[in-house]
């Protein structure tokens, strides 16, 4: 089981993946633009700005999902010790941060005509903030921390520690009163408070995001198992 | 089974995210008061000790029909349907400032039923629809 998952014989899939996602990527880019921008109406109160969404939300979704997914790959490394978890998690980070970025200044350029602010230190928006200074902490300590066994550590424990904030950013809105609106899709029952007309240009960005982390992650990815090559040759 | 080793780290680090959790949950829990981001009609009413001099942010619905505006300034009401408060501004609103629209409102309390803002900020809720299936906007036209 372990040997499927080993860093060399995944190369090769890594490059197939990656050409296959790179013939799609563009059509699938300019479909989404397309629905996004053109083709989706305005909304009734918001205007165009609502088009905003279209980044923000899959962003900030990304931003969520992919630190859970480092956070359990670091309680797995934790106990495991298996050391491609820990190339997976490293090639995650910084796409994780990148859209928690883009989803705290998507959301403030949102803010700013529809709220009439371009910030506001309420419960969602805070716990965002600690997301974004949580994947700064983990991708420093990785890069900063000479010693890898050691590094590996601290980014875990930090990564562990920073997944108590997920359910907190998630439930921030019904947990307080904050200016950040509630939900508007339900996964659990399936309802959705956005209309159909703008629901289905949100899955298509979502998708296109998706594709981008994909090829990016593969990457990077790919880059960390030619690093750890290079290294073994070098002690051989 | 399971390596003496490994059990002891499965132990660690389940006592480790408990005590945690338990940790940020206190915390969170006492700061309830500063996390809220505004305070509802209601709980203004409720509440015993006020700080007038103190600014606070207060937030519900705008009450259909209550917004006056003249040369000076414009009044509302604000309701979360079981209490209300009436709130002066004197400046710009934002745009999607609208009757039975979400608000919040920075300023002092004069009383427990007179609110004199200095900021006002619009909360949009969840729901996102094309203008057609609405409507709203023909009727605002008018």
């Amino acid at each position: 089981m372990i040997n499927l998952i080993s860093p060399s014989k995944i190369f090769k899939w890594i490059e197939r993946l990656m050409n296959f996602i790179n013939s799609i990527f563009f059509v699938v880019l300019i479909i989404g633009l397309t629905f996004a921008l053109l083709i989706s109406p305005p909304d009734y109160l918001q205007g165009d700005s609502v088009r905003i969404m279209y980044v923000h939300v899959p962003s900030a979704w990304i931003s969520l999902a992919s630190f859970t997914c480092i956070a359990i790959l670091s309680i797995l490394t934790f106990l495991l010790k298996i050391k491609n978890l820990n190339l997976i998690s490293k090639s995650v980070a910084p796409l994780g941060l990148l859209f928690t970025f883009l989803a705290i200044v998507t959301g403030s350029l949102w803010g700013k005509p529809t709220w009439g602010t371009w910030w506001a230190w309420d419960a969602r928006l805070t716990s965002m903030v600690v997301l974004l200074m949580f994947y700064v902490m983990y991708i420093l300590s990785l890069k900063l921390i000479k010693d890898e066994d050691k590094a590996n550590q601290v980014s875990a424990l930090i990564a562990i520690v920073g997944l108590i904030n997920i359910p907190i950013i998630k439930f921030s809105v019904d947990w307080w009163s904050t200016l950040h609106q509630p939900q508007s899709i339900n996964i659990l029952n399936g309802s959705s408070s956005i209309h159909s007309s703008m629901l289905f240009p949100l899955i298509l960005m979502l998708l296109v995001l998706l594709l981008y982390c994909a090829l990016i992650f593969l990457m990077k990815y790919k880059t960390e198992i030619i690093r750890i090559k290079k290294k073994n040759v070098k002690r051989l | 089974m399971l390596v003496k080793k490994k059990k002891k780290k499965i132990y660690f680090l389940s006592l480790f995210l408990i005590f945690s959790i338990i940790s940020v949950f206190l915390i969170l829990k006492s700061l309830t008061n500063n996390i809220l981001y505004f305070k509802s009609p209601t709980e203004i009413k409720l509440s015993d000790e006020i700080n007038f001099n103190k600014k606070i942010r207060i937030g519900g619905m705008v009450k259909k029909d209550s917004i006056l505006i003249d040369s000076k300034e414009i009044k509302f009401i604000v309701t979360d349907f079981k209490n209300e408060l009436i709130v002066s501004y004197k400046g710009v609103v934002p745009n999607l400032f609208s009757e039975e629209k979400g608000v919040v409102a920075e300023g002092k309390l004069k009383d427990k039923k007179f609110f004199v803002a200095d900021r006002i900020l619009a909360k949009h809720d969840e729901k996102y629809m094309p203008p057609e299936l609405q409507g709203i906007l023909k009727q605002d036209a008018k």
